[in-house]
């Protein structure tokens, strides 16, 4: 099987393929189009803005590819961009899920960036990403946007508001967290992804 | 629940880490990969790695170390020491840390903080600072992996931190150097203080010698993660008996 992990310029990218390998899948690192359509699973990582990452995806030709991509995973700032748009510069996202995301409310007892190990509260226990994942396992969030809980949360996380912490929508899952970072919980995550 | 994070600090010199009291006389207690994996295996929620004769040395880290330790870990870590420039903090990012910390180099160029956030983002960048209690204030010290070449900054610990809030910090790690090594307990006024003038995460650093300690950094000064070295190199006590320690005292932990 192969997986194709989309490099759109920026971030932290090697902890996903070191995660993957760990796994024993065949990872390659990629900005070609041809590569996203000749793949079995893509993943979509992502540290940086929407607005910069929406750009990227355009300016390197992959949108057409990313919509048609089955299953495809996005991870952190590329589960955001599955949505339909981002209040991060205003920019629309791909729109394969359903709804927004907007900027997490901070307070005096809840710094943001949301930053830390927070726990997923299983909405949807027949998510195939999520199999083996106990209820309430803790996983390793960054972000400082979020998309709202809706029909296609199959995971949710409380952080003041409730958000989506891992969406799924036909053959199109999201995790807001990196499981990549996640120790046990995230590897089984990447786990499921890979034998969907 | 969003869970307080127990972080061991691996202070590094040539590979090996060590730890001093105050920032002096250095002692070696391991390899740098393996006590990672031992620390990933315990429980840690995040470790960070400083390369602390760097920024002293101006030289900057070592590339293939980070990624050796990004491989062999499962949970996110930071590396600090000697980044000077955006090209060396992207390097960091991209052979696998997840975050960078900015100590010496944002003191003598604040401007790398807001260079840094716009490349890699916010989440990215954190600022160390090292901090001395001098006449009823806290001061900004530089320069602290090296006895010879510490030197006070001339800031203000508390006007600093909001500066680097505000120029793109996504988290601060204020080093108590009064408390560091001595395990008399974190800083919790100075934490405090800083806690309240902060909107983003802030990392307590230096003191830990009980489990009490960080119960009482937690509660009193409602720090998001507490930094420690020794008293985990020592085997004072393990992270598994600390964090199930933390629960029975209802601080919410990762377990």
């Amino acid at each position: 099987m192969s997986v194709a992990v989309v490099d759109l310029g920026c971030g932290n990218i090697a902890s996903m393929m070191f995660a993957l390998e760990r796994l024993g899948a065949r990872a390659a690192l990629t900005r070609a189009a041809s590569d996203i359509a000749a793949a079995d699973r893509v993943i979509l990582p992502g540290v940086g803005t929407a607005g910069f990452a929406m750009r990227q995806i355009d300016a390197l030709g992959l949108r057409d590819g990313l919509m048609s991509a089955r299953p495809l995973l996005g991870v952190c700032l590329g589960h955001q961009l599955l949505f339909e748009r981002s209040e991060e510069g205003g920019v629309d996202g791909l729109g394969l899920i359903e709804g927004d995301v907007t900027r997490l409310q901070g307070a005096p007892d809840r710094p943001i960036p949301h930053m830390g190990w927070n726990t997923l509260d299983i909405d949807q226990p027949d998510c195939p990403l999520l199999k083996g994942v106990e209820d309430g396992a803790f996983v390793y969030f960054v972000h400082t946007f979020a998309s709202h809980a809706g029909p296609s949360t199959a995971a949710s996380t409380r952080y003041g508001e409730a958000f989506s912490s891992v969406a799924a929508a036909d053959g199109v899952y999201g995790c807001q967290f990196h499981p990549e970072r996640s120790a046990a919980p995230g590897a089984q995550i990447l786990k499921n992804f890979l034998e969907l | 629940m969003l869970a307080r994070r127990i972080i061991p600090c691996l202070d590094v010199k040539d590979r090996a880490v060590v730890k001093g009291v105050r920032f002096r006389a250095h002692e070696r207690v391991g390899d740098a990969v393996a006590l990672a994996e031992t620390y990933r295996d315990a429980g840690a929620d995040e470790l960070v790695f400083y390369d602390i004769t760097a920024s002293a040395e101006r030289r900057t880290l070592d590339y293939g170390w980070v990624r050796e330790i990004a491989h062999a870990l499962d949970i996110p870590f930071c590396v600090a020491g000697g980044i000077r420039s955006v090209e060396a903090a992207v390097k960091c990012l991209e052979n696998g840390a997840d975050k960078v910390s900015i100590n010496s180099p944002a003191l003598e160029r604040p401007d790398l903080i807001d260079e840094i956030a716009a490349v890699a983002g916010s989440q990215c960048v954190v600022a160390g600072v090292d901090s001395l209690h001098v006449n009823n204030d806290w001061f900004v010290y530089q320069y602290t992996g090296s006895e010879a070449a510490t030197q006070e900054s001339g800031r203000r610990t508390l006007d600093w931190i909001k500066e680097a809030q505000e120029r793109g910090a996504g988290e601060i790690v204020l080093n108590c150097m009064d408390q560091d090594g001595v395990r008399a307990g974190y800083d919790i006024g100075q934490l405090r203080a800083a806690r309240d003038l902060l909107t983003i995460p802030l990392i307590a650093s230096g003191g830990a010698g009980t489990m009490a300690h960080f119960r009482d950094v937690f509660e009193g000064a409602d720090v998001s993660g507490a930094l420690a070295a020794s008293v985990f190199h020592k085997n004072v006590f393990t992270i598994p008996d600390l964090k199930e320690r933390l629960d029975q005292w209802g601080v919410s932990v990762r377990r």
